[in-house]
């Protein structure tokens, strides 16, 4: 609340481009629109029950939404906010990464131990690969030729082949795995471990550990810094990383691996997404329900916005 | 006869995986049947499978991970009758295997732990809360993963301080379970400042349920006042007959009311939703403290053996009582193993019928080491020597 003022005005003066940014509350099955010009929520839309991942077509034209007690996919017209038609995700997804082709979800079913592929446009289901228990973190290399699945109780990033759509490797990774995103062109995959309080860094062409990120938050015991989701910054030099009940963000450089900087900000901080102008960064936060606004350039939290119970997901349309 | 089949299979299975899998480690279950006095009501009954399910679901995930790895996992159950020949079950089960979960009063776990087959083994007491244990009574190969009474009732009394409920009373069953949780209840208001408890002992042979209204504010009235009701009735016996019935109306908490547990099904947050229906969908029932107890001893065994890519009692006991190993428990905060007593340190939730209403360590409670750590016996109050 007290940053709530006065930057405001720093925030209006300086131009900042339109656009939405949409939240996911996972215990009040709404999502939350945030203006980003105005930094205000503008809708609060309906969703199936436990909405948790969101991703945007490529052309912005349809939004992905797991609904995860629905048992779901569901397909939204973001314009009108109607529900176009469920797609069969398998039980309980819960994350999702759209392959390069905007055809085919790679969606993590948490309570099966199951990653499902499935055609958007036939509505049909691919392929099912069995992989670890509770599986949640996704993610599809900008070649498409491989997707990442971890598994939070198994501790493993599955590496699966597109193609085949079987699993060609399995890296340990430290407890409970729970996001996982391609960088430096595909060339490296990070993975964020939730209780083992670290970020593994894995060379793509090899499986290889290149590095292994830890975190220290003045006044927060170790135990209680717990990495969630992360963010690549445009020009990829900067990471912004989810630490949950430490409430804060950490800033790590890409290319050194080394953190600098930690941004306090709501309470269990989640997921989060950019403004299409990547100036803003707005952090999901669990028990506070709502929204941190944080300036990228500044590394410092200008505004808190209310939104829905358990906010967990967020995505960005122009 | 029936038991000595079931080994057997399991030295076949050993004998006949070793062969396919990289690594294969079988684990039994070894269970003491304990004699039940009766109680006052029977709504509640101990499910059949209490313990063993929670090894079951422990099982499936290890051998799923296993499954990556090349590892492989076995499980055997034992259960010996009430006059059963504990001591010659537990060396045929160590004959097959060195790994063992506990689920026995603790001076049974100490006669196992003593076997001269036990000597290299690692046994996990996946059952009794008993301070001893952890105390002078403690093994070098006995972990626990169900918490101590001390840790259940300093997460209490964290919260008694915290809501400064500083005036206290209770009332203790005559079993000895009972006897030694109000001793914990007891030791822990002089640890966290609150002193001495006011005392009764419940000594009546009534049936409450025809007369607890009229009984129980008899029985409290002497009491004064006071800020909270402790109940110490493990078995659960007279304690649900004490809420809304003392005297002056006052929260009740211990064995009954607020209770700090190793699990329950409130607990949902922390990824714990999904643990709860993996368990849910297995059994058709709730997931009990022991379930919770005896999965964290398997998915110990599991996290020792992945890490380690080792199947011996020596390495995976090293890797446990190190900085290395952490379990993902579902309680918010990574759990390990305590270097002075092979205590579990983990998480306490205060529990209702209903709901989560906090977690211990509760915020403000510090320590050097881990704040977990301000639960239970700590490394200077232990006076166990074997883990040194």
């Amino acid at each position: 609340m007290r940053f709530l003022h006065f930057p405001i005005a720093i925030l209006l003066a300086a131009p900042v481009s339109a656009g939405e940014v949409w939240i996911t509350n996972e215990k009040d099955d709404t999502i939350s629109v945030i203006d980003v010009q105005t930094l205000e929520v503008t809708r609060t839309i309906p969703t199936g029950e436990r909405p948790r991942g969101i991703i945007f077509s490529h052309d912005y034209s349809r939004v992905y939404i797991c609904a995860s007690d629905s048992d779901t996919v569901q397909v939204m017209d973001p314009d009108t906010g109607e529900i176009l038609h469920d797609l069969p995700s398998g039980e309980d997804p819960e994350q999702f990464a759209l392959h390069p082709n905007d055809r085919h979800l790679y969606i993590a079913n948490e309570d099966d131990a199951i990653t499902t592929v499935v055609d958007t446009e036939t509505r049909t289901i691919l392929a099912q690969i069995n992989v670890g228990i509770e599986p949640e973190g996704m993610a599809v290399s900008p070649d498409g030729k491989i997707a990442i699945t971890t598994s939070e109780t198994t501790n493993m990033a599955h590496w699966i082949d597109t193609e085949t759509r079987e699993l060609f490797a399995n890296t340990l990774v430290d407890a409970r795995p729970r996001h996982a995103e391609f960088a430096a062109g595909g060339s490296e995959l990070w993975v964020s471990s939730e209780i083992g309080g670290t970020v593994t860094v894995f060379d793509t062409a090899t499986q290889a550990e290149k590095a292994k990120i830890r975190f220290e938050v003045q006044g927060v015991h170790p135990d209680r810094v717990q990495p969630v989701g992360f963010e690549f910054s445009a020009d990829e030099k900067t990471v912004f990383v989810a630490l949950g009940p430490s409430n804060h963000v950490a800033v790590i450089n890409a290319e050194t691996f080394e953190v600098e900087d930690y941004i306090l900000v709501g309470r269990r901080v989640w997921h989060m997404a950019f403004s299409p102008d990547d100036s803003l960064l707005f952090t999901t936060n669990g028990v506070s329900g709502d929204v941190t606004v944080i300036d990228v350039a500044n590394r410092e939290a200008v505004k808190t916005i209310k939104v829905g119970r358990f906010p967990w997901g967020a995505a960005t349309r122009p | 006869m029936f038991r000595s089949t079931i080994l057997g299979l399991g030295l076949a299975w050993l004998s006949g995986v070793a062969a396919l899998a990289d690594l294969a480690v079988s684990v039994t279950y070894l269970q003491q049947a304990t004699p039940r006095p009766p109680v006052l009501s029977n709504l509640d009954p101990d499910p059949e499978n209490l313990g063993i399910a929670g090894a079951r679901l422990g099982l499936t995930e290890n051998e799923t991970t296993g499954r990556f790895l090349n590892h492989a996992y076995h499980l055997d159950v034992v259960e010996v009758p009430e006059d059963g020949d504990l001591l010659s079950a537990a060396r045929t089960a160590l004959a097959t295997s060195a790994f063992l979960i506990l689920d026995m009063p603790a001076a049974d776990a100490q006669r196992v732990a003593d076997l001269p087959e036990a000597a290299g083994a690692l046994l996990f007491n996946a059952a009794a809360g008993n301070m001893t244990l952890r105390d002078d009574g403690c093994r070098a190969n006995l972990f626990h993963t169900i918490p101590s009474d001390a840790m259940r009732a300093d997460a209490l009394m964290q919260f008694a301080v915290f809501k400064r409920w500083d005036k206290l009373a209770m009332i203790a069953g005559a079993h000895p379970d009972d006897i030694a949780f109000a001793t914990a209840l007891k030791r822990s208001a002089v640890k966290f400042g609150i002193g001495t408890i006011a005392e009764k002992t419940w000594d009546f042979d009534a049936d409450m349920r025809r007369n607890a209204a009229q009984e129980v504010p008899l029985f409290t009235q002497d009491f004064g006042d006071y800020a909270m009701m402790l109940v110490a009735d493990e078995l659960h016996d007279f304690g649900r007959y004490v809420a809304y019935n003392t005297w002056v109306p006052r929260p009740v908490a211990g064995s009954e009311g607020l209770r700090p547990v190793a699990w329950d099904r409130v607990v949902e947050q922390w990824g714990a939703a999904q643990l709860q229906n993996r368990f849910v969908e297995m059994t058709g029932r709730d997931m009990a403290p022991r379930d919770y107890a005896a999965w964290a001893a398997m998915r110990s065994l599991g996290e020792a053996m992945t890490r380690t890519n080792a199947d011996d009692a020596a390495t995976l006991r090293d890797f446990l009582l190190s900085d290395g190993f952490e379990l993902a428990g579902f309680k918010g905060r990574p759990l390990s193993f305590r270097t002075w007593n092979g205590q579990m340190r983990q998480p306490i939730p205060l529990v209702t019928d209903r709901a989560l209403v906090a977690l211990a360590p509760l915020d403000g409670y510090l320590h050097q080491r881990s704040e977990m750590d301000t639960l239970g016996l700590d490394e200077p109050e232990s006076r166990c020597e074997a883990f040194k």
